[in-house]
């Protein structure tokens, strides 16, 4: 069991209202799974995808991420899960504006304290794997949508962590270039990277294993596809 | 590590270059105006010190002093003779020679030029008194003392002015109204304090005291030169003693003369140095605290403007002390950077200055206010740059990147 939560809340107080953005959510990821979260909007995907990654602290409940508890850790002890454990692909990518490719996918290993060839090699690498070999040296804005997203995801691979988590990684591009992306997702899945995503998209979902729906911060259905993956 | 964080740092003094040096502005004045000064002081430390090494310690001097304002002195008549002077020399301990000046300021004259100097009737042992000496020709002989002969030693700086052909050593010289032939020309001494040390005429004591008259000769200035550095203070107080004795000043009144020694001009030029140094020493605090502030500023405008790039760096793994560390080598880098043109800058000014000034010697910075100077902005940007980097570094990763 790579993830294991229980009961977990989160609440936001704004003045009198006491927003219940999750609330009471059990869920268990095993490793080399690929996980889709789906739900309309509000109900709490962003927010569970936060505290599993790590950057956020529940109000109550239960976390464990490869059999360490996480909730109850500090600041220090989270950031070093984030770098270890952890790779994140945002909608909005994310990268550093004014870095190279390599620069932005160097980033997590430079917090892990890697020595600077080595690091430049797992970079390298890690760019490769995502088929942008030839892009290293190109700086955002220099990228299309898809290929900053590569960039990105690059990035969330470098450190090798345990989960992949992307919270609505195709939000912010078309359909022809989403697809790619979700091909990717699907070649590291099978590679063997347990991947989590976010996504409203049902197309987008059903590239996943399994699929669970929120509402209102709770788990309303949780499904598994028989088939691996029967590509249409 | 400190290396990206620094290459970072110059990445984004460089993005925003204008911006940069308008934060810098503050640093680069202070660290600027610390170096210059540093080298003029030294320039005119060394300057100082070549000239009294000249000189020496043993040298004292009694000017005549007279002050209208003073009740004390008021209506009194001032003299200082050269009796005074054999009296000292008989009364008071740790003198060595003597030597009366009688002076006034002159009109010379050669041909169609004219320069008013200062005219010096000296006795004989000038020379030795004062440490200066005849450079080319002679000094006045006893006979020229004797008879009052119309010689003239001049310096430099008059036959610069006059524009005197060669052979300056016998040819003429009017001083006043009086005719004099040259017979030496006195080493050359430069400049002190902006001030020529060669443009004076020497004459005997006993020719000037035949042109301008025996009353003329009673306010002189009265040179000794005193046995050894160790007589010095003894021989002041003596040569006080004897002169209020003679000049019957009574008791709680002040002196009418004035004894002056080398060592005191210097701790004067010292304190003088010493007050220049403070008022700059007051520009360059403010100058740096408007620098700081300014990097402070600056440094709250970039946490803002690259809040996601903080929320992206703490989402990978960046601890808060990496953040921390690493908006607070930007603030450094901003300030040393600024503290390098400043001393590039002060130093240009200080070459500047040196050359302004004549008789200066080059500007010497040394490595010591280089260091200081750079000391100055590396705590101005740490001192200002704290609270700016420990907010990035406590910013909520997840607001970080939500931040539009
Ligand atoms: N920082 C916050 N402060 C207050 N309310 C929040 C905050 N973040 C999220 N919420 C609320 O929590 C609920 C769930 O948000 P979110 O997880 O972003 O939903 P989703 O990603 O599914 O659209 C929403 O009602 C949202 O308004
Ligand atoms: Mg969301």
């Amino acid at each position: 069991m790579l993830i294991s939560i229980s009961e977990l809340r989160k609440f936001y107080r704004m003045g009198e209202i006491e927003v219940r953005a999750l609330d009471g959510v059990d869920l268990e990821v095993d490793a080399g799974d690929y996980l889709a979260i789906m739900g309309p909007s509000g109900s709490g995907k962003s927010t569970l995808m936060n505290l599993i990654g790590c950057l956020d602290t529940p109000t109550s409940g239960e976390y464990i991420l490869n059999r360490q508890a996480v909730s109850g850790l500090d600041d220090t002890e989270l950031a070093h899960i984030r770098n270890r454990e952890i790779g994140f692909v945002f909608q909005t990518f994310n990268l550093l504006r004014r870095a190279t490719a390599l620069a932005n996918v160097e980033l997590p290993l430079i917090y892990a304290r890697m020595p600077a060839a080595k690091r430049r090699q797992q970079a390298l690498e890690a760019l490769d794997r995502v088929g942008l070999g030839d892009r290293v040296k190109h700086q955002p804005n220099e990228l299309s949508g898809g290929q900053r997203q590569r960039v990105a995801v690059a990035r969330a691979l470098v450190n090798r962590p345990s989960i992949l988590l992307a919270d609505e990684p195709t939000g912010n591009l078309d359909s022809k270039t989403s697809e790619e992306i979700m091909s990717l997702f699907d070649e590291l899945n099978s590679a063997g990277n347990t991947i989590v995503l976010v996504t409203h998209e049902k197309d987008i979902a059903k590239h996943a294993r399994r699929t669970i729906r929120l509402l209102d911060g709770r788990v309303v259905s949780d499904g598994r596809r028989d088939d691996s993956r029967a590509q249409p | 590590m400190i290396w990206d964080n620094f290459r970072i740092a110059l990445q984004a003094i460089r993005a925003n270059k204008l911006r940069s040096l308008l934060t810098m502005l503050g640093i680069i004045i202070g660290v600027a105006a610390v170096i210059a000064v540093v080298s003029i002081v030294q320039g005119l430390n060394h300057v100082i010190a070549t000239q009294f090494e000249g000189v020496g310690v043993t040298y004292i001097m009694v000017f005549p002093r007279q002050d209208l304002q003073d009740p004390d002195l008021a209506g009194r008549e001032v003299t200082l003779t050269y009796d005074d002077g054999l009296a000292i020399m008989e009364q008071a301990g740790g003198l060595e020679l003597f030597n009366p000046v009688f002076y006034r300021g002159e009109q010379t004259r050669s041909g169609d030029r004219r320069h008013p100097t200062m005219l010096l009737g000296i006795g004989p042992s000038h020379q030795e008194v004062s440490n200066h000496w005849v450079d080319k020709g002679r000094f006045f002989s006893d006979l020229d003392l004797q008879r009052a002969a119309r010689v003239a030693l001049v310096g430099r700086k008059v036959i610069e002015e006059l524009e005197l052909d060669e052979p300056v050593l016998g040819s003429d010289l009017i001083v006043g109204a009086s005719t004099f032939t040259i017979i030496g020309i006195m080493e050359y001494k430069g400049e002190m304090m902006g001030q020529n040390q060669d443009d004076f005429v020497l004459v005997p004591i006993t020719t000037a005291r035949d042109i301008y008259g025996v009353e003329a000769v009673k306010q002189l200035r009265l040179d000794f030169k005193a046995t050894g550095p160790e007589t010095v203070d003894l021989a002041k107080d003596q040569i006080g003693e004897v002169l209020r004795r003679r000049h019957r000043i009574p008791e709680g009144t002040k002196d009418d003369f004035r004894v002056l020694l080398q060592e005191e001009l210097l701790e004067r030029t010292g304190a003088i140095l010493g007050t220049v140094t403070s008022v700059v020493g007051g520009v360059v605090s403010i100058a740096l605290l408007v620098g700081g502030i300014g990097i402070m500023n600056i440094m709250l405008v970039s946490v803002t403007e690259r809040t996601r790039e903080i929320g992206v760096r703490k989402a990978v793994g960046a601890r808060k002390s990496d953040i921390l560390v690493q908006f607070l080598t930007e603030a450094v880098t901003i300030s040393l950077v600024g503290g390098l043109i400043g001393v590039l800058g002060g130093w240009g000014l200080g070459i500047l200055g040196a050359k302004a000034i004549p008789g200066f010697p080059p500007a010497h910075v040394p490595l010591w206010a280089i260091a200081l100077g750079f000391g100055f902005a590396a705590i101005i940007g740490i001192f200002f740059g704290t609270y700016p980097a420990a907010k990035a570094a406590s910013l909520d990763p997840i607001e970080a990147l939500r931040y539009e």
